[in-house]
């Protein structure tokens, strides 16, 4: 199950509000599991723009390349710059010690956009 | 889609299956990387009900294979087994196929192919069997073909089959009893490690699965998906259709000369015998790659700044612990040159040619 304090994209992206109201990013375990065998993560630079549901890097696994797309628009402000050479917090961590990039959005009205963990649970089990 | 008949299990082992051929197959029941290391280490059980089996059988059975196929089907002898290739007129690859010569009928073989070209492999065989006197019978709905891959293999299959398997050489094959049911078992696999291929009715999938996972277990045999497969053929340098061949690509670039037989008459023969005398344009090579991102088919390869060619098959290699791709550059390509790369979307990897195979086993069978 998804955790409840996050929203979601489709994609298989979770977006949370830290208290200083940047936007912490990452995939979820779904994501992670049916990646399987990840082996190179390409993460932007700190000040970087991104766009809502646009790619903001890439994930690669053994068999397969996905882009990591913004669940919300915005400057890339942090990067969790140990992360590409510790792809096994995001098997073991997905949601706290495998957050990627902080976000500081850029318009706020995006995040009721977004998806809650119910109905993102529902999308990711029906795949 | 085509279903397995081992799928009930596969879902209860937590597979993951994926559409591949036209059936639906399991990719992985565990990490690929550390499926393919067991399979090095150990051994592995892998469900290969997909691949297409065609019998041929009759007085003119050996003529008519001679036609169809690159290779000297008249070499082969009874209980023996060899890789050969179906071409165009054009000497462009249908698919890479085993033929199998019964050890018991002079007049019978069996063709094992790859499932995505079943059909096409079919038709063309019988729009070529006028004027031979043979039967040509699709044999893959009624037999299950499953196979044991990894150094182990021998101990686990011996357990529940009556043949010696001390006696059965590397590309033989031998009626056999498993089980207690009738079964054909040949020593041949697509991982580069000593391994079985055993067909036999479609009815005892199950039973005989279930068979070979408990009496594998004591030797740490693991089920084995279609991606670790992939991976342990482009380490053991096999080609794979759609990748290292297609029907623009000739056996000769593909670097599989030694399964043509210019001396026979077959399919393909006089445009193969011409492209032999002109010297192939391009060639098959293997690649060893820096960096962590994984090269794949169509990506391009440089030499320098010049597009010389592009990758046929990548992977991250468990084994050599880097990632290797084979890929179709110039014949005159200098393969020393220092300065090849393969570029891989926005960022450029430095390359060098390796010799294929990249892994070769350290034991005998």
């Amino acid at each position: 199950m998804a955790p409840a304090d996050r929203k979601y994209l489709k994609s298989h992206e979770w977006a949370k509000k830290n208290d200083d109201g940047t936007i912490s990013v990452g995939i979820t375990d779904v994501a992670v599991e049916h990646l399987s065998d990840l082996v190179f993560l390409d993460l932007p630079e700190v000040g970087k723009q991104v766009e809502k549901e646009q790619p903001f890097g890439e994930i690669e696994s053994v068999k397969a390349v996905s882009e990591l797309l913004a669940p919300v628009s915005g400057e890339v402000v942090q990067v969790h710059e140990d992360l590409a050479d510790n792809l096994d917090l995001l098997s073991n961590s997905p949601y706290e010690d495998g957050w990627m990039i902080r976000i500081k959005p850029s318009d706020e009205t995006e995040w009721e956009g977004l998806l809650s963990a119910e109905d993102y649970d529902k999308i990711a089990h029906e795949e | 889609m085509k279903q397995t008949p081992l799928r009930t299990i596969h879902e209860e082992a937590g597979a993951r299956l994926v559409p591949f051929g036209g059936w639906n197959m399991p990719l992985q029941y565990r990490p690929i990387l550390e499926e393919a290391r067991k399979v090095r280490a150990e051994v592995g059980l892998f469900d290969l009900c997909h691949m297409g089996r065609f019998e041929v059988q009759g007085p003119d059975a050996e003529a008519f294979l001679q036609r169809c196929l690159t290779n000297d089907i008249s070499k082969i002898k009874p209980g023996f087994i060899r890789y050969a290739l179906l071409c165009k007129e054009d000497g462009g690859v249908l698919d890479d196929v085993l033929v199998y010569h019964a050890a018991d009928q002079e007049d019978r073989y069996f063709v094992v192919v790859n499932a995505s070209n079943t059909e096409k492999d079919w038709n063309w065989l019988q729009e070529h069997r006028s004027g031979f006197d043979c039967e040509l019978r699709d044999r893959t709905a009624e037999l299950a073909m499953i196979a044991l891959q990894g150094r182990h293999s021998a101990k686990v299959l011996q357990e529940i089959s009556e043949l010696d398997l001390g006696t059965l050489g590397y590309y033989k094959w031998a009626p056999a009893k498993v089980l207690g049911f009738d079964a054909e078992i040949s020593r041949t696999g697509y991982t580069g490690e000593d391994g079985f291929e055993i067909y036999f009715p479609v009815e005892k999938a199950e039973e005989t699965w279930k068979a070979l996972v408990d009496k594998g277990s004591p030797f740490g045999l693991w089920p084995i998906g279609l991606g670790a497969r992939d991976t342990l053929r482009l380490e053991a340098g096999m080609s794979l259709y759609g990748h290292e061949l297609t029907e623009d690509i000739n056996p000769l670039e593909a670097g599989l000369q030694w399964a043509v037989r210019l001396k026979t008459d077959f399919i393909g023969r006089d445009a193969l015998q011409k492209i032999k005398e002109e010297g192939p344009k391009r060639k098959l090579v293997g690649l060893r790659i820096e960096g962590k991102r994984v090269p794949r088919q169509g990506y391009p390869v440089l030499a320098g700044e010049e597009m010389v060619g592009e990758v046929a098959s990548g992977t991250y290699s468990p084994t050599l612990e880097g990632n290797i791709a084979t890929a179709f550059v110039p014949s005159d390509l200098d393969e020393s040159r220092e300065d090849l790369s393969v570029q891989i979307r926005n960022s450029r990897a430095k390359a060098r040619v390796s010799p294929l195979p990249f892994y070769k086993k350290d034991y005998e069978i």
